[in-house]
């Protein structure tokens, strides 16, 4: 049987609201970069079931996700950078300790 | 197309790869023993080279030519020219203002010219995946930047949120982008928008594309309501960072929502329209209001930053092809005045700050005896922020709003022409401190040459573009010809 491209988008959809509720919900900055990367990866998802779908003689899909998940290892890496040089300052990474500047 | 066609065309991006990377290997080889002087002459160097290439192309009256994904056209030319004068202007003044604040100035330089590279890219970027590639080698750059001063909490700060904030904005532009794809099975921006219809289903998943694309776009651009992180980071980075996000990086994220939506979704323009010029009047309002009771002079322009892109974003809502102000022109224009005038405004901001530590608005009381240069600079470019004639501001604001009258979209016009008032009540506020108000502190102030270098040239060509508009009106509806003729 084969799995009709909805499931796949849906499976996205699905994993993406729960990648952003943990980006809005959680206060560790460790954790909402794991939020991003849900998000990410829902994305991949849809790239891979649309590509599937559509033209799977073209590579352009698949050629896309393989960027994509290169740009998030590139991104994770200077984010945890910048978390660990607050967490050595400040001994905290809740973002809602991060309150220097207002208004 | 030979090799050599291919080399000339992308000359600009070439010799700004080549630039960064032998910024990072001279400084490596010096030890930083110079405090970054020789890194910083040969990014000028390289920046001044990728500058005449980029002149050379579009005085060569190249019209639309694509290399691999990559548009060599008037529009993305003249983007390229504004990214690497901004960063230009920010490393001359940066050569003073950062000695002796970080040891590793190699890399600042180096990552600044990369930033201008990444601008490059995504300005000319034909299809979705290069689209994205561009902006998140921007926005990564940019991170770093933000927190240059590692030691420092307030930079720190920057950084992080401007990171949490850009890393879900680009998630949220990659949906966006996977819709688009989807929809078309393309990932080129010219066959999505031959493919996508305005009917039915279609429209309203190009609906929601739009709005999850405006993130990624806004974000970059700080429109409201993805404006959050840009108070806390232009306060807390670096101030030449500071002007660098306010200016190249905000001129990027315009240019590419430009090129994306007048070329991937013309069939919706009635709808992307209208959406923007809701988000226009949200930034107009929000920025100038808040911007009211601001004391901290860069979180005061950081506002006025966000209500800037409220007015430059109604020459893309009020589109209008053909028309006497086809809107885009205006939206050309408005950048170009608003980089000298905006970066001009925090390289006095600079100034202060070296002189004395100060970034508030007390620190600028009794300015025009201390240092009447200095003073009258500041003024000329607060008045050109408020849009006074014959100053280049007037010019950006006259031809987006003649595109809003033309097109009949009065109540936005109304909005646009009451947010004007008030912004001229903050400006002026400071203009009011600087000559009125006396101070206790007499010691002139001292500007630093490669300082002063930048100022005067910011302010040169604010009254140039003010005074002698017409050469590059000219420039810039050829480029505008260019892209709306592919586009529409």
């Amino acid at each position: 049987m084969v799995i009709p491209l909805s499931w796949y988008l849906i499976l996205a959809a699905a994993l993406f609201s729960i990648g952003f509720f943990g980006v809005l919900a959680r206060r560790n900055a460790v954790a909402v970069l794991m939020g991003v990367e849900l998000m990410l990866n829902a994305v991949n998802i849809n790239l891979l079931a649309f590509w599937r779908a559509i033209h799977p003689a073209e590579l352009t899909g698949q050629i896309f996700a393989i960027f994509v998940l290169t740009v998030a290892a590139a991104e994770a890496a200077v984010g945890l950078a910048l978390i660990i040089s607050i967490y050595r300052s400040r001994r905290t990474i809740q973002v809602d300790a991060l309150d220097l500047m207002k208004g | 197309m030979n090799a050599l066609d291919i080399l000339q065309l992308l000359s600009p991006e070439l010799i700004l790869a080549l630039t960064g990377f032998v910024v990072v290997s001279v400084d490596l080889a010096m030890r930083r023993r110079d405090e970054g002087r020789t890194a910083a002459t040969i990014a000028l160097l390289g920046l001044g080279g990728a500058l005449v290439a980029t002149l050379l192309l579009a005085f060569a009256g190249t019209s639309t030519v694509e290399a691999f994904t990559l548009a060599i056209d008037p529009y993305s030319l003249f983007f390229k020219a504004l990214a690497i004068v901004s960063v230009g202007l920010v490393i001359l003044a940066s050569i003073s203002f950062m000695r002796g604040k970080s040891r590793y100035l190699g890399e600042y330089y180096a990552l600044l010219v990369f930033a201008a590279l990444a601008i490059s890219l995504a300005v000319s970027a034909t299809n979705l995946v290069m689209v994205y590639l561009g902006i998140e080698f921007l926005s990564i750059t940019s991170y770093i930047l933000a927190s240059y001063f590692r030691q420092d909490l307030r930079s720190q700060e920057a950084g992080v949120k401007y990171f949490l904030y850009g890393a879900v904005a680009g998630a949220v532009m990659l949906y966006g982008i996977s819709l688009l794809y989807g929809a078309t099975g393309s990932v080129d921006l010219a066959t999505v928008g031959a493919l996508f219809s305005a009917e039915g289903d279609q429209r309203l998943l190009g609906i929601a594309a739009i709005i999850l694309l405006l993130a990624g776009f806004g974000f970059k651009a700080s429109l409201v309501p993805f404006h959050q992180w840009a108070p806390d980071t232009y306060e807390g980075a670096p101030t030449p960072i500071t002007a660098f996000l306010s200016t190249a990086s905000k001129a990027a994220g315009f240019a590419v929502a430009g090129r994306v939506f007048m070329v991937a979704l013309p069939n919706l323009v009635a709808d992307w329209t209208a959406i923007l010029g809701s988000l226009a009047i949200l930034s107009m309002t929000l920025g100038n209001l808040v911007a009211l009771k601001q004391t901290n002079l860069k979180r005061l322009l950081a506002y006025s930053s966000i209500a800037q892109a409220g007015y430059i974003v109604l020459g893309l809502a009020a589109l209008n092809p053909g028309g006497d102000f086809d809107g885009v022109g205006g939206l050309l224009i408005y950048l170009l005045a608003y980089l000298f005038t905006n970066i001009g405004a925090f390289l006095v901001v600079m100034a202060i700050e070296q002189h004395s530590g100060s970034v508030d608005l007390a620190a600028y009381n009794g300015l025009i005896k201390r240092a009447p240069a200095l003073a009258l600079w500041m003024t000329l470019f607060l008045l050109s922020l408020a849009g006074i004639p014959p100053l280049a501001g007037f010019f950006g604001k006259f031809f987006v709003f003649a595109a809003v009258v033309e097109r009949n979209l009065l109540t936005l016009a109304a909005i646009a022409a009451v947010n004007a008032v008030v912004a001229a009540f903050y400006y002026l506020n400071i203009v009011r401190a600087m000559f009125f108000v006396e101070s206790e502190e007499q010691k002139p102030v001292s500007v630093a040459a490669g300082l002063s270098a930048a100022l005067a040239i910011s302010g040169i060509m604010v009254l140039v573009i003010g005074i002698a508009a017409q050469p590059f009106i000219t420039w810039i509806s050829r480029s505008v010809e260019m892209v709306l003729v592919s586009g529409m």
